[in-house]
């Protein structure tokens, strides 16, 4: 059994990686909105699916007519965020600035309405796709360019192209939205809205601009993920974003939710435990537990976590004040 | 001004007698709009109201049509919300409406008795997630995980699934079920316990998606648990399961001159085990309202830190809320499995979570008779309006694609409905008094 083991091992880690990228990035968004409002913005999970839909349909109806792969992976990127960037200000637009500007203090409120939100994104896509192809699982069309691979390491590691697209596009946005937050304008002004948003608006700042600005980055970088995850694992439905926006939050919240290196590290974490879950369990436990129970393992993780360290791995204690 | 909605009534019950259906009954639901958001003196009203009952009710009988249902649930709401109405007359019309009402027409159409029940189980279960959410503010979203364990506490006793782990005389007899009941009580108060325990000292959000997560791992568990010891039998779910004998009740009945068959009896036994279970939850909830915990929670929901600095021990209370939610659930289930004689992970997704939640929510935070109206509400939108709706737009419009029935988008409509409610009347459609206040503070 430990022979088995030790020959997966490889493998099981670079395929938790990859996991852990899509967490990563999905975990971004959730702790930008959520280090601005202190919302966890459910729906983000179905801003990522639409950026995977947008990803599935940019091929079908594209790559009969570019050449180039590549080119056309980065089409579909950049409609994908669009499209999701879109969404998003829409969302902040029509379901969550109606309450803040009411100024309800219950924490529920924006809460429920996020998963209202979610439950009407999910359906309503589900409407739209049903209406325009008849179907409900979408398949993404392969393209030759992408379908590459080669064998690291003596055969010990299978990895496909698509594998290092995703790593890099994610630790590309991982460094572009550091470097936003911390050197650009924009990035102070989040920051002040985070801190004090009536403060904010005191020195000039519009904080309805800024958490708009918020909900369009966090959204276009969970589109450009989910255009990358439809590549990856290639079918997509209307409800494909729960699991993932769920482990992604547990990301968020391990790395230190607020914290953008720490949402990075968390999602990275949690691919390499519920991939490493998923795959040993069946072997350790002589197939009685299957890989249905990594999920299980994820919501432990984030029991614990929060159980344990609440502040998460990178994020620091809050004092409460009375 | 009472003129007017007492000819409307008069005009209905005719129109009900005479041609009993669907285009009557929203006549019907116009008159019952007159009554009660018109200006009229107490005793009008309270004429109109009986007369709309007697309406509605010969509109049942005489046609079956779902809607008149709708329209009996309009006036239980007017008769526990409107003023000045004598309170024996709202006791007996309301009993007139559940007891006589509901079973006249259900041996119409025993659809009726199917709404009823459900409404019923559904209405309970939310008075349960109602201590949790409205009075103690614990937003839990995995609330149907309790639910499935009662389910499946009784499901696989009164079944043949205990052969398998289990050496004796399976399944137990129906009657069991009273005594799995109690014993369900037991195993969701402890599924409460457990997940309570790391939950609850987490606060606001992070306990939203904590009980997410383990609504969704008890999911999992229902799922897959089918090896490697067959507990849950996996997706297919487990069937049939017992149901108590009621040779009693058909004799019962038989006295008292109702002439049952095979497909009422046990409807409408069920019907009326559910009423009861709902006026003993609504007991319960009145009394815990009114008690120390009840107080304890209100302040813990409105100010934890205070709460806590004046000696409230906040786990143990918090606890307390979560486990007497988490048993109504269980005793629900139990009902729930044998009535349908059928479980599977199916009913108790997320979704159903959610659905629940939203019950509440529509109906009023903390308000009993919210929570109940919200229940009606919600189950008559999905297992009829949206159903019937469907049938409508498949037989009226058939070049429409089979993707568009409206069945399907249960999901789009409990969304719209929790955001619009949020925005606009966060304090739902029957408010509590304190939330009310509360809100219009805000």
């Amino acid at each position: 059994m430990l022979e088995q083991i030790l020959a997966l091992l490889p493998q099981v880690i670079f395929d938790g990686l990859i996991l852990g990228f899509v967490y990563a990035m999905v975990a971004l968004g959730y702790t930008m909105v959520y280090g601005v409002l202190e919302l966890i913005n459910f729906a983000h999970s179905e801003i990522f699916m639409i950026g995977a839909v947008v990803g599935v349909e940019v091929f079908r109806y594209l790559a009969p007519h570019v050449e180039n792969g590549f080119i056309l992976l980065l089409i579909a990127l950049i409609l994908g965020g669009m499209v999701a960037g879109a969404t998003a200000i829409l969302v902040e637009r029509f379901a969550y600035r109606p309450l803040r500007k009411r100024g309800t203090t219950n924490r529920l409120v924006p809460l429920i309405t996020a998963i209202g939100v979610s439950f009407i994104l999910q359906d309503l896509v589900r409407l739209i796709e049903g209406l325009w192809h008849n179907e409900f699982f979408l398949r993404m069309r392969t393209v030759e360019d992408l379908e590459g691979s080669v064998e690291l390491f003596g055969g010990a590691i299978f990895a496909q192209t698509k594998s290092f697209i995703l790593m890099g596009v994610s630790i590309l946005m991982l460094l572009g939205l550091t470097y936003l937050v911390n050197r650009t304008k924009l990035g102070v002004a989040i920051r002040a809205v985070a801190q004090d948003l009536s403060t904010a608006s005191l020195m000039g700042i519009d904080p309805d601009r800024i958490i708009s600005r918020t909900f369009l980055i966090g959204g276009s970088l969970g589109g450009v993920a989910g255009v990358l995850f439809a590549l990856q694992y290639t079918t997509i439905t209307p409800y494909v974003g729960f699991l993932p926006g769920l482990k992604a939050f547990t990301a968020a919240v391990l790395g230190g939710i607020g914290n953008i290196p720490g949402a990075m590290l968390g999602g990275l974490v949690l691919g390499q435990l519920e991939n490493f879950f998923g795959t040993y369990l069946p072997i350790l436990t002589n197939g009685n537990f299957g890989t249905e129970y990594k999920d299980v393992v994820a919501f432990l993780i984030l029991i614990l976590i929060l159980l344990l360290r609440p502040q998460g791995l990178l994020g620091q204690v809050v004092k409460e004040k009375v | 001004m009472s003129a007017v909605a007492l000819l409307l009534t008069l005009a209905f019950l005719g129109l009900a007698y005479l041609a009993p259906g669907a285009l009557t009954n929203l006549f019907g639901l116009v008159a019952l709009g007159a009554t009660a958001f018109l200006r009229l003196p107490p005793q009008t009203r309270t004429l109109n109201l009986a007369l709309l009952t007697l309406a509605f009710t010969l509109g049942l009988v005489r046609s079956g049509n779902t809607l008149g249902l709708i329209g009996l649930v309009g006036i239980l709401v007017a008769l526990t919300t409107l003023p000045r109405i004598p309170t024996w007359i709202r006791g007996l019309l309301g009993l007139a409406i559940l007891l006589l009402s509901v079973p006249m027409a259900g041996f119409a159409n025993t659809f009726i008795f199917e709404l009823g029940i459900q409404i019923g189980i559904y209405a309970a279960m939310a008075l349960g997630l109602n201590v949790v959410v409205g009075m103690a503010g614990l937003l839990d979203l995995g609330y149907a995980a309790f639910f499935a364990v009662g389910a499946y506490t009784w499901a696989i006793f009164g079944s043949e699934q205990a052969k398998n782990f289990l050496a004796g005389n399976f399944p137990l007899p129906g009657e069991y079920m009273y005594l799995f009941m109690l014993i369900a009580v037991a195993t969701t108060a402890l599924t409460g316990l457990l997940i309570g325990l790391p939950a609850l000292r987490l606060r606001g959000d992070y306990l939203a998606i904590v009980t997410l997560g383990l609504g969704e791992v008890v999911r999992i568990l229902a799922n897959n648990l089918d090896h490697p010891i067959n507990f849950t039998n996996g997706p297919q779910g487990i069937t049939p399961i017992q149901r108590p004998p009621i040779d009693w009740f058909r004799q019962l009945m038989g006295t008292l001159g109702v002439r049952l068959d095979q497909t009422t009896d046990y409807q409408l036994f069920f019907y009326l085990l559910v009423l009861l279970m709902i006026g003993l939850v609504v007991l319960v909830n009145l009394n815990l309202a009114n008690s120390r915990f009840g107080r304890a929670w209100v302040a813990i929901r409105e100010d934890e830190i205070a709460a806590r600095s004046m000696g409230i021990p906040l786990l143990p209370t918090k606890l307390l809320a979560f486990m007497t939610g988490a048993a109504f659930s269980g005793v629900m289930g139990v009902i729930f499995a044998a009535q349908r004689t059928f479980v599977s992970p199916e009913s108790f997704t997320l979704l159903a979570s959610i659905t629940i939640l939203g019950m509440v929510i529509l109906g009023g935070m903390g308000s009993i008779p919210g929570a109940i109206l919200g229940a009606a509400a919600l189950t008559i939108l999905n297992l009829d309006i949206l159903k019937t709706f469907s049938e409508f737009v498949r037989t009226s419009l058939p070049q429409i694609p089979s993707q568009v029935d409206p069945a399907k988008y249960e999901r789009l409509v409990f969304g719209l409905i929790l955001v619009l409610m949020m925005i606009f009347r966060p304090e739902g459609l029957i408010p509590e008094k304190r939330h009310k206040a509360e809100m219009e503070e805000a």
